[in-house]
């Protein structure tokens, strides 16, 4: 039973990690404009000034 | 090939719609940056964001513009000179997208920061709740003898762990809704849901502390994520009517030609006043209501009215802001400043609407009512009983209290609702329905009375070409048409699909029609009096408009807005349901009086203003029936909004679309008859879903009262009667297989 002592806490690292990041992308306004993204993706880069601030 | 031929429509009006200034709207931040947002129209792809965010880059002094797709919104920001805003609108409007100003102010700041919110608390549970069920799953299937005590023990402390933390920040929602509605003295379905998750959480922790059995920290997170996703989706409808709302008020936004000492002021709409004298070139949107005083035009009411004919306007007549003058430049006198005019009556008669709508007691919030009070009152006698009673000490005492309870299901009456809408929701949306508001299927189980508007509700909303003519004629006309867009015109283009003629000299005379030569022959297609003047005039019900050859032929094609194909259907299926079917028109009498007879509808009332249409509502709502509005205009949005329960066309307007509980995909009206058959089916299974929990707990609140009730039989309970409310709210797809 010993593995459990690493297992639960690797589990739960990860899952909070996950939680984490989510709560990140959230902060950031990434789900603002679901529709833009999508289709931002085909735009070619060129050297744009393009960033957030 | 129809839509490009709208939207280029359109594109035209905004360029001339650009001479306006946007400069006093830019906003200045502490570092001397302006900034100011735009609602820019049309775009579809990669590379529409690209174009735009490119050629505003490439100007010096811009370092940030970003197009949001999902709203449409355009953000710069630049240093230097404030006018820059002014060129920035007319490139874009340049590269072909109308573009007007967003002036929302904070509108959504209080929406945004309670979906926010209400995100953040799904995943904190979502969390939560997926990590315990790990540990619980292995805490179920196993016991002390093939576990150990001390796994054990690690396992109910992690899941407390885990559970609290996510519990006390998840369950804020509830717990402040439950205070807010005690405080006022009232009661609602939050309060028995927070009490039993708080409860539940400290005899759990109570439980693990002294190696207990009565460990619930899985049901009391699960619960609290399903019902967390539920309220997420309750939040986006609501906050998205209110959003259009303003938005709209938005698009009025910009500036005026303002007529001062003789000389052109360009003033903000918002400073428009009373008695001010406007001038108004071709494409411009009108910015406030008044009185023509110059000039005689056509106006597109499409955005009041839903109707696609353009309608003339004289010197005398009343124009309305928010409608977009076509034909020619009209100067008008303000006869009400922006606080009043028809748009701001629009949306202040919506707010109010929507005030007056919320008393709707919802079936669970009846439910809890009742439940609250019986069921605590019952643990507060478990509890003095067995102290004062029973000789037993307080806290075993107070262990029974609680079970009791959290033994009467509170996860059971939780989901009877939000299961059924969900399923029902899912089931709607198959057929291109979509449910908006939870509340509107109890409130249409009810339904009386069916108000039904009748352009673009009942009829399709668009002129179509009636009689039949002959294929000559036909073609001739088309070939004129062809290079018109007025409604008319695209109706005889649709309906011809064979070659064209080629004409020459062709010329479009706005406001009269399109002429052309064909082999030296001048033919012409328009206004009875412009291109046939000999005609005599005849008052006909119908729309028409006449084609000339020279010297050979007069033809005239007649137009009707068609009914809906199953319109009849329909009214007949909803009278059978013993609804009473009502149309309310702003249209001519003779027209409503037509359709209303061919329907068999007895109830009908013709040339009805805005307010009208909701004052009738509030009226028949006196008589405490249950009304039902079905409604595709921006007349019609106070109307919907007024309703117990509206339903709108997905062809209506954004600000209607978004008003209405209900929105249907599709060119039938048959959708109207689903979701009051769906609605009444869920709210039968929503009280079946009621009683099986109270005959659940007629078994189970006396076994906690006297103690009997041990972990095992706990367990098997909650989740057996949360399995009989789910289980019998899919009832609802089955044997439903006729629609």
């Amino acid at each position: 039973m010993n593995i459990l002592l690493y297992l639960i806490p690797i589990a739960l690292t990860l899952g909070l990690i996950g939680l984490l990041a989510f709560l990140w992308t959230l902060k950031n306004n990434q789900y603002e404009d679901l529709k833009g993204a999508s289709e931002r993706i085909l735009i070619e880069e060129e050297k744009e000034k393009n960033e957030r601030d | 090939m129809e839509q490009t031929q709208i939207s280029n429509n359109k594109t035209n009006f905004n360029k001339l719609d650009i001479n306006k200034l946007f400069s006093p709207f830019v906003k200045i931040d502490q570092k001397n940056n302006n900034s100011i947002i735009f609602k820019v129209k049309n775009i579809h792809c990669a590379s529409c964001i690209h174009l735009i965010e490119k050629s505003l880059y490439t100007l010096e002094n811009v370092f940030f513009v970003r197009v949001n797709m999902s709203t449409e919104k355009l953000e710069i920001k630049w240093v230097g000179e404030k006018k820059l805003a002014d060129k920035f609108a007319k490139i874009v409007s340049e590269l072909g997208y109308p573009i007007s100003l967003y002036d929302v102010d904070n509108l959504d700041n209080d929406f945004e920061e309670n979906k926010k919110v209400l995100i953040r608390s799904i995943a904190v549970s979502g969390f939560a709740a997926a990590n315990l069920m790990l540990i619980s799953v292995g805490l179920w299937s196993s016991s002390v003898e093939t576990m150990g005590f001390a796994t054990r023990e690690l396992f109910q402390w992690i899941s407390s762990l885990i559970a609290l933390p996510a519990i006390i920040y998840s369950g804020r929602p509830f717990f402040y809704s439950a205070l807010k509605v005690l405080l006022k003295k009232n009661t609602n379905m939050d309060v028995p849901i927070s009490l039993a998750v708080i409860l539940t959480s400290l005899i759990s922790l109570f439980e693990t502390v002294n190696n207990g059995e009565h460990i619930y920290f899985d049901s009391a997170i699960m619960l609290l994520f399903f019902l967390l996703i539920g309220r997420y989706l309750d939040v986006l409808a609501k906050g998205k009517a209110k959003k259009s709302a303003k938005e709209l008020l938005s698009a009025l936004g910009g500036t005026a030609t303002v007529i001062k000492d003789e000389k052109q002021v360009i003033v903000p709409i918002k400073n428009i006043r009373e008695g001010d004298i406007i001038t108004i070139s071709i494409g411009e949107k009108i910015p406030a209501d008044g009185i023509i005083l110059k000039g005689s035009t056509e106006i597109d009411l499409s955005l009041i009215s839903g109707e696609t004919l353009p309608k003339k306007a004289n010197i005398n007549d009343n124009v309305f802001a928010g409608t977009i003058n076509i034909s020619a430049p009209i100067q008008i006198e303000v006869s009400k400043s922006t606080e009043n005019n028809l748009l701001t009556n629009i949306v202040k008669l919506m707010e109010k609407a929507e005030i007056s709508k919320s008393k709707h007691t919802r079936i669970a919030d009846k439910a809890a009512k009742l439940y609250t009070p019986i069921v605590h009152l019952a643990g507060l006698f478990t509890f003095i009983g067995w102290w004062m009673f029973a000789d037993l000490a307080w806290q075993p005492s107070l262990l029974i209290a609680v079970t009791v309870l959290i033994i009467t299901c509170p996860c059971a009456l939780g989901l009877a609702v939000p299961v059924v809408q969900v399923l029902a929701n899912n089931s709607l949306m198959k057929k291109g329905i979509y449910l908006k508001s939870g509340d509107a299927l109890e409130k249409l189980s009810k339904v009386k009375y069916v108000i039904l508007d009748k352009t673009g509700t009942l009829t399709v909303g668009k002129p179509n070409l009636i009689g039949s003519y002959s294929e000559e004629d036909l073609q001739i006309a088309a070939s004129l048409a062809h290079y018109s867009k007025h409604p008319f015109s695209r109706s005889i283009c649709n309906q011809f699909n064979g070659k064209l003629l080629n004409l020459d000299n062709i010329k479009e005379i706005i406001g009269c029609g399109v002429e052309g030569y064909f082999k030296g022959k001048l033919l012409k297609l328009g206004k009875k009096n412009w291109s046939c003047p000999s005609q005599k005039d005849e008052d006909e019900i119908f729309s028409e408009i006449w084609l000339s050859v020279e010297n050979e032929k007069k033809i005239c094609f007649s137009f009707e807005d068609q009914l809906r194909e199953d319109t009849k259907d329909v009214i007949d299926e909803i009278k059978k349901l013993g609804v009473i079917p009502i149309i309310l028109s702003g249209d001519r009498n003779e027209v409503v009086k037509r359709i209303a007879e061919h329907l068999g509808i007895n109830d009908y009332y013709s040339e009805f203003s805005i307010e009208m249409k909701s004052e009738f509502i509030r009226k028949l709502k006196l008589q405490n029936k249950e009304i039902l509005m079905v409604g595709d205009g921006l007349n019609d949005a106070p109307s919907l909004a007024e309703a117990d329960v509206s339903i709108s066309p997905s062809t209506a307007m954004d600000i209607t679309q978004n008003t209405a509980d209900i929105v249907f995909q599709g060119e039938k009206l048959f959708p109207i008859i689903s979701c009051i058959k769906v609605a009444k089916k869920s709210v039968l299974l929503i009280k079946q879903n009621f009683l099986m929990a109270v005959i659940y707990n007629i078994f189970a609140i006396p076994m906690a009262i006297i103690g009997l009730v041990t972990p095992l039989i706990a367990a098997i309970a909650m989740s057996s009667s949360s399995l009989f409310v789910i289980g019998n709210s899919f009832r609802l797809n089955l044997k439903r297989k006729k629609f």
